[in-house]
Order: C-alpha cells, then structure tokens, then sequence
C-alpha cells in the first residue's frame, strides 16, 4: 500500500498575525512554522498503518526550500520519503492541481490531507485532490480501519458521526480524532538523525494557474474594553444582553 | 442565469442556515439581476423558502437523495446548477457543505471561496471577503474564474425575509456511482449542536471536572443553547471532542458565547473570535479572555452559574 501524506507548512499557533508589502503578504519576521495540526494527526495515523500495512508513507508539500525543514520532521516522524514541488502555494486550487498530478504519476492508494489549514482555512484542498483524480473522500475523519482492500472509516457530522466503508484509492480529510494529541509522535534522535538521510525530492510545478488571488489582507477591528458586572449584579448582565447586545 | 443555492434539511424540515443561505441568496440574485433557484435533497414542500425572496425550488428525488452523499449531493446540485446555467452557487459552513463544496468545484470547474462573511465586494471578478488565519485576520480574494461558489459563514449575513412564490420542481438527478456506503450513523437527538447554534455555552478546566457540567448543562438548557468546551477538557476526557472548539477543534459563529472557567488562550480565541458578543466568567481577573470579552464576571463559576442560571429562568419564564 502506497499512502500520501500532504503537509502545509503553516505559522505556529501563537503567531502575531500581521502583513506587509500594502497588506497583500503575511509577515513571516520572527514566525516560526510547524505541521498543520490537522496534517500532523493524519501522518501519524499514516505511520500506523505503514507499521501494520507495510504501506510506504511518502509526504508533500507545495512551497519553497523553506518548507524543507519540516518536511525533515516529518521524516523524522517517521515518513519514508519526501516530496517537495518546488512552487508558491498560492491557492488550495493550485496546491491541489500540484497533488493531483503527482497522484496521477505515483497512483497511491490512501491520500491524507488535513481537512483544513490553520492558515488559509480554506478546507478544499483534500476535495479538490478526490474531486480531480475521482479518488473516493472522507472528510472530518475520526477513525480509519483498513482490512483488506476495503476502509472503515467515521466522519464528523454536527452532532454525531457517521460510520463508512469505502473502496481504494481514497482521500482523507484528517483532524483530530484519528489519532489523539497524546499520540503525537516527538521525534527522537535516532529518527533525526535517519531523517536526513531519507530521500527529499524536489520536482518542478505542474503547469496550472491559481483559481483565486488575495488582494489584500486586513485584521479584525480592535474591540472595545469589555464591560465588568459585579458577580452579585446578575440582573445587570441579563438586562445587559437582552437590551443592549440583544442576544437573549 | 440564475443564482443557485444548496438548502439544507433534515428530517423534513429546513435547518435555519437553509434560512440564511436564502437571504444571502436573495441579495445575491438582485445585485446581479439574477433569480434566485434553491435545490433540496428528497423535500417535497419547499414552500417555507417563500419567506426569504426564493423564486425556484428544485427538489432532487431518487433512491440515493434520502441520504447525503458528499459525491452524489455534489454531482446532482452540479447538474441542476449547469441546467440552470448559474454562475454563482451559495453553500453554508455546515460539515455537509463543506465536504461537497470541493468537489462541486471540480465538477463546475468553479472557484470556491470559503468563510465568506459579506456579500461580494466587486461581481466583475468576484470578489469576497473571508476570514482566513482562523479568524485572527480577514481578506479580500478575487476569483480568477466565470463560475463561483461561495461558502458563507454562519451568522455572518443573518436571515431576512423577501416574501416570494417559488415555483417548485423535481428532478431524477443522476446518481454519481461510489464505493461509499454508510453503514451507520450516531446522533445524539434532542439537543442542539454547535453548528446549529445562536447561543454557546462553553466550560474549561476552571470547573474542575466532569462532575460539575450539570451546570453548563443546565444554563445551556436554559438559553436553548449548545455546549462546548476547550482542547484540554475534551483531551482529559471531561466532554467528548465534539465539543471541543477553538483553532484545532471547531470554529464558533454564534450570537452569543458564554466561556466559564476558560482561560481564553489565543488558540481558544482564535476559534471563537467570530462570535458576535461574548461574555467571560472567569475567578482571575488577569485572564486574557476579558481582553477577548464584550461583558465578563470575576467570579467563582461554583457561585456565579447557580444564581445565572435561576434569574434566566425567571427571566425566561417572565
Ligand atoms: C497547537 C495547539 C493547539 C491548540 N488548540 C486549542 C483549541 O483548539 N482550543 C482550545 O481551547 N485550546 C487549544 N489549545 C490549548 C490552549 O493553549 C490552552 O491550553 C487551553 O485553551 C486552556 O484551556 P482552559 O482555558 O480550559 O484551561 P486553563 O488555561 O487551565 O484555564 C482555566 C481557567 O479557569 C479559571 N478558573 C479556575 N477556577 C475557577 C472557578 N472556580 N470559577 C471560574 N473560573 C475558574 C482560571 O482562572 C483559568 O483562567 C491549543 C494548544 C496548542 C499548543
């Protein structure tokens, strides 16, 4: 079994978000950029299965040799190689046309990719990949069984989760769920040091464009002090939320 | 040419973001001059859209549209929306729409644009406005393509009623072939979920345990709210994870979200920030939740949500 990891290369999650050039790029200074949690629980279920299905646990990123070190963690981790199209990831349109054609040459059998970004937050990315290929797709995926050529996987829905079986090849939509933050995998040093020596290929981008352009970024307007009710005044916060912010 | 929209049900009746998809619909359909035709999945009466300006209802029927299908809802609005030769489809953020907003994409060769929380900004190329960096920042993305589909965030347009008289239709959509199958789905009844819901009411580690969220319960029942609680609650087990919320669990839209006992660490916030007025009730005045808060309490929850939760009551009740 052959499985693909997709990895983004996102801002860890106690970043300042701020941007420069006229607000049209997000200010990297001093960010440093981890995993996509959402990418991180997928690879780890991934490094499972590699141990219970001998599959072979190639990831991919779409980014600059900026991306390379944590594309080393994930080796680290314990994928078997890695992949990097050496372009900007400019939309998930585009990162998944890089996917999709790298799926065409390769044919894996199981495609994991973070249901969404912490950055981007545009969760189409899996989608599009299993939409382009026609692969099958399970996204918000909180469980994944494989026994023999068939997937048991469960799918969050709002308020509950659905169980399905499904046929190779595959796309997941990973989060939390599939494997728990307790079993994160720390690399150690045996697997850093293996880490460098697993192969990184860089291939040139597909011929595609972009499906969408930002034009400028902007942050949310600074709120207002918050409003202090004395913890014996509860009528107040009532009539507060009633009358003034009306939501009750 | 018309404006297509995905309107949601379940169990017979329309899911109040079906509501909402309307209205944003509507004010779609007459910036662009356009009508407005929504699409229904194995709903017979789609007459409650006339509340919210619909001119169409095209109900997909068939064996495979009494249970969603991500492949098969998507093939089917697709050919219905290429019928209609709809350059703009509106979809919600519920779990459902996102899943099939992709590969909707794909088969409209379409741009999708999700977290969208305005109405376009410019048509002529469309040009939305979303929330990106979860919800620390917002930007404005311009699509590069004729066909478009837009995920709208929850209460982020709000629901206006257009009085209307859609026609209604059905349509044998063709059934999208999978390996896919369904063979069992777990759903609490009875209670509202956070995506459903104008009202949040969330608990952290400052409730000291499992034991005590009769109290979130009790003030979540009597706001008609859902319940939610922060990473480490549901990582030590407390609640389960499909309460939890912020930037690694799920994104809250809410009118209103109430944080007891959360400290309100930036990875919490970033998840909620969308919520439109939020209230902290928190023991340390030094949390930074308050800096997040429209209206906070210091005060201990053990105390503060019993007399809470029985002045809404009376309140409620008067
Ligand atoms: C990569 C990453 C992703 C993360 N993603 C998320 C996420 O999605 N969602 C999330 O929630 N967290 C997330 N976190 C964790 C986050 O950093 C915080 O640790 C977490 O939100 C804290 O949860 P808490 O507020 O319940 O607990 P604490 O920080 O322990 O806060 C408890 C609060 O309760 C108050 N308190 C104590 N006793 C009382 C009382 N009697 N009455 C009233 N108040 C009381 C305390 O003053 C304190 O402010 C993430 C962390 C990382 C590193």
């Amino acid at each position: 079994m052959k499985i693909l990891v997709c990895i983004s290369n996102v801002p860890d999650t106690t970043s300042k978000i701020n941007f420069v050039d006229s607000n049209t790029k997000f200010d990297t200074q001093g960010v440093q950029f981890i995993i996509n949690p959402n990418d991180e629980f997928g690879l780890t279920r991934a490094v499972w299965l590699q141990q219970k299905q001998q599959a072979e646990v190639t990831v991919l990123t779409v980014g600059d040799a900026s991306c390379e070190p944590t594309l080393r963690k994930c080796l680290a981790i314990g994928a078997d190689k890695a992949i990097r199209v050496d372009a900007d990831p400019t939309d998930g349109y585009f990162v998944a046309k890089q996917i999709a054609a790298v799926c065409e040459k390769e044919s894996y059998d199981l495609i994991i990719a973070g249901r969404e970004s912490i950055d981007h937050n545009g969760a189409m990315v899996p989608g599009l990949v299993a939409g382009m290929l026609d692969y099958e797709y399970i996204t918000n995926c909180i469980s994944l069984e494989i026994e023999n050529d068939q997937a048991t996987a469960a799918r969050e829905i709002d308020g509950g989760k659905e169980i399905v079986t499904s046929g190779f090849p595959l796309v997941i939509g990973a989060q939390k769920g599939l494997v728990e933050e307790s079993d994160l995998i720390i690399p150690n040093m045996r697997g850093i040091m293996q880490a460098r020596k697993k192969p990184l290929e860089v291939m040139a981008a597909n011929d595609a464009d972009a499906s969408s352009t930002v034009v400028s970024f902007d942050k949310p307007a600074p709120k207002g002090e918050v409003k202090l009710i004395d913890a014996g005044d509860i009528d107040t916060l009532i009539d507060l939320l009633h009358n003034e912010a009306k939501v009750i | 040419m018309a404006v297509v929209i995905y309107t949601e049900t379940e169990n017979g009746s329309f899911k109040k973001v079906a509501f909402e998809i309307a209205s944003y619909g509507k004010a779609l359909a007459d910036q662009t001059g356009q009508k407005l035709v929504a699409v229904t999945f194995n709903q017979e009466d789609g007459s409650a859209l006339g509340t919210y300006g619909v001119d169409e209802v095209v109900n997909v029927t068939g064996s495979f549209a009494s249970s969603f299908s991500a492949k098969k809802y998507a093939a089917a609005l697709a050919q219905v929306a290429s019928e209609k030769e709809a350059s703009l489809v509106v979809v919600s953020s519920s779990a459902n729409s996102k899943y099939l907003a992709p590969l909707l994409a794909v088969k409209l060769s379409a741009t999708y644009t999700s977290n969208v929380v305005a109405l376009p900004e410019s048509i002529e190329p469309l040009t939305l406005k979303r929330t990106c960096y979860t919800s620390k920042a917002l930007s404005m993305v311009s699509s590069n393509q004729s066909v478009n589909i837009i995920g709208l965030s929850s209460n982020a347009f709000g629901i206006i009623e257009t009085q209307s008289s859609p026609s209604q239709s059905s349509i044998a959509a063709e059934e999208a072939s999978s390996s896919m199958q369904i063979s069992a789905v777990e759903k609490v009844t009875g209670v509202i979920t956070i995506a459903d819901a104008d009202i949040v009411v969330s608990g952290g580690r400052g409730l000291k345990g499992p034991e005590n969220w009769h109290l979130i319960e009790d003030l979540a029942a009597t706001l008609g709210a859902a319940t939610a609680c922060s990473k480490p609650v549901s990582d030590m087990g407390w609640r389960p994870h499909s309460e939890h919320v912020g930037q690694t669990g799920k994104p809250v839209a809410s009118n209103l979200y109430i944080a007891i006992g959360v400290s309100g660490a930036i990875q919490h916030l970033a998840g909620i920030n969308s919520s439109k007025v939020k209230v902290v009730i928190n023991i340390d005045p030094e949390a930074p939740f308050f800096k997040a808060a429209d209206y906070g309490i210091v005060g201990d929850a053990f105390e503060v949500l019993p007399a809470l939760i029985e002045k809404l009551k009376a309140f409620k009740a008067a």
